[in-house]
């Protein structure tokens, strides 16, 4: 029987992506195995990427990576999520109607342009203005959490404008009637309203962030050190994986499956969070 | 009749909805009655919600509205003031806590029960937790509503049924001590136990406050209200003391809507 098919279908539609996830992981840790046995969580706390003589074996932590990845996702977010709220605000509330479309039409297309278009304005026009403002030499943290934020943006003010838009204007409106002021508004009823999904597409931008590769490759610098300046150079998980995963053998290789791991680990802590922290209630 | 009895009056009041071509409401001459519940009854699209939404002004969240006219409300030296020379917000948020709202569907803010009657207080500039918790159990109490939710004060309101949370409305509305409330069809969305209920509530609220109310329901009306208006087409077509209205109308078309000859 056609029902009977597809419950089935949807039923294996629903299993093939517990299958996905299962083996995504189960192949990262195969591939990780040699390193995770050699470093182990030490692998968190060192700093040292080094190869060995005759490229054979070698020293390999995490550190530096992992807190650029950390550092470059937490500043793009600080910068990006008031400002994408204020978007979404002003498109939903404070703009004048003629103005509205055109500037949600915009932002969806923003939303659209590839990472490496973003990489590429922001190596050759953005790093300069960085470099003029801030010092340094351009390429660093700052540039690339900007415009890893500048990224971002239009995604999640295009979510949460979606979301606010939905508030219903009786509501609205009955906050207005208690003497609510538009800020009141806003602040009492528009944003608790629609917090689910301005939650929802923080987490989204932040999966996004944490795992930008491209354009965060033309611009952190993917160089092996802590960065003491906000302008200073440094890495990220992905930059280094993208960077040196075709020369890597042996050890070297099995530490960037673990860098991956950590990554993949770290963007599902993130989302689990969200949905069992945030989410639960209605 | 004494000027001082009335708390609002519309006079010659035109309004007119952006890029409609001709105005929504005609002329309108409507006194508000203190202490006293005016209903407002017609058919649908005859103006009655359009005039009861102008009473406060929530037009005025949509760009556009023409107002014509005056709409008058009492102020406290006994004189009247006009509404709708009102432009600061500060000025329309004063007047809507004076002029309180209640809506077709009820509306309850997504936080707790406590806090949905809080909330207009708080906005109003009442800080002290005592005065609040006092206010926040009277209007409670004022709304028949304190005995079902006084145990769970800090729960959703979003979990109350329709009628409770149309009565949780009620609460919020009245915790600001307004002078006059404005129902827009506050029963047309509950079941007739509910209705019966916030009916009872309407009666008894006029003793603080003076109402105007919009609705579909004739029985209602005549059950309630004062004084009614029956409206069509965005004319005022008559005015008078419900009795007469519902007994012997002076005009012909008030005595079809009423004996349901249209409607």
């Amino acid at each position: 029987m056609i029902g009977n098919m597809f419950k089935r279908f949807s039923l294996f539609s629903a299993i093939s992506i517990l299958l996905i996830l299962a083996g995504i992981f189960v192949t990262l840790y195969i591939y990780a195995s040699d390193s995770i046995h050699q470093f182990g969580w030490h692998f968190l706390t060192n700093s040292i990427w080094e190869v060995g003589e005759d490229d054979e074996g070698g020293v390999f932590g995490g550190l530096i990576p992992i807190t650029g990845s950390i550092l470059t996702t937490a500043i793009a977010m600080i910068i990006a999520v008031p400002i994408a709220m204020g978007i979404a605000v002003f498109l939903t509330e404070v703009a004048f109607p003629w103005l509205i479309k055109p500037v949600s039409i915009a932002i969806e297309l923003l939303a659209a342009i590839p990472s490496i278009i973003y990489g590429m304005w922001g190596l050759f026009y953005f790093a300069p203005i960085i470099q003029k403002t801030f010092g340094g030499t351009g390429i660093g943290l700052l540039t690339a959490s900007i415009v890893l934020a500048i990224m971002i943006i239009p995604f999640m003010s295009a979510i949460t404008k979606d979301a606010m838009n939905v508030v219903p204007d009786v509501l609205k409106e009955s906050a207005y009637a208690m003497g609510a002021t538009k800020f009141e508004v806003i602040k009492d009823v528009i944003m608790p309203y629609s917090k689910r999904a301005i939650i929802g597409s923080v987490i989204l931008a932040l999966g996004r962030a944490i795992g930008e590769t491209m354009a965060v490759a033309f611009l952190l610098g993917s160089i092996m050190r802590f960065p003491h300046k906000i302008t200073d150079p440094t890495t990220s998980i992905p930059v280094l994986l993208a960077n040196n995963f075709s020369e890597a053998q042996d050890l070297e290789l099995s530490s960037m499956f673990y860098l991956a791991l950590i990554l993949f680990a770290l963007s599902f802590a993130v989302i689990s969070l969200a949905k069992f922290y945030f989410l639960r209630k209605d | 009749m004494n000027e001082k009895k009335y708390i609002m009056r519309a006079e010659d009041f035109s309004f007119t909805y952006p890029g409609a071509p001709a105005p929504t409401l005609k002329s309108i001459n409507l006194p508000i009655e203190k202490n006293k519940i005016t209903a407002l009854i017609g058919p649908s699209g005859c103006g009655k919600s359009t005039l009861l939404r102008a009473f406060n002004r929530i037009h005025d969240l949509y760009p556009g509205m023409k107002y014509e006219g005056k709409i008058l409300l009492a102020n406290k030296d006994g004189g009247m003031d006009n509404i709708l020379e009102l432009k600061k917000e500060r000025d329309l948020v004063r007047l809507r806590q004076r002029v309180g709202m209640i809506f077709q569907k009820p509306t309850p803010f997504p936080m707790s029960i406590y806090d949905n009657v809080a909330y207009g207080l708080k906005l109003s500039g009442v800080k002290s937790k005592s005065e609040l918790d006092g206010r926040v159990e009277t209007a409670l109490k004022g709304a028949a509503l304190w005995s079902e939710v006084k145990d769970r004060l800090k729960d959703s309101a979003m979990g109350m049924s329709g009628g409770q949370q149309q009565r949780l409305c009620i609460a919020r509305a009245v915790a600001l001590k307004p002078d006059v409330l404005l129902f827009d069809e506050p029963t047309s969305a509950l079941d007739p136990i509910s209705t019966g209920a916030i009916e009872e509530l309407v009666s008894e609220l006029k003793k603080e406050v003076s109402i105007a109310i919009v609705t579909h329901n004739m029985q209602q009306a005549s059950r309630l209200s004062d004084y009614t208006a029956f409206m069509y087409l965005g004319d005022l077509i008559e005015f008078n003391k419900t009795k007469k209205i519902f007994m012997n109308p002076d005009e012909k078309l008030t005595e079809d809507y009423i004996t349901g000859r249209f409607g």
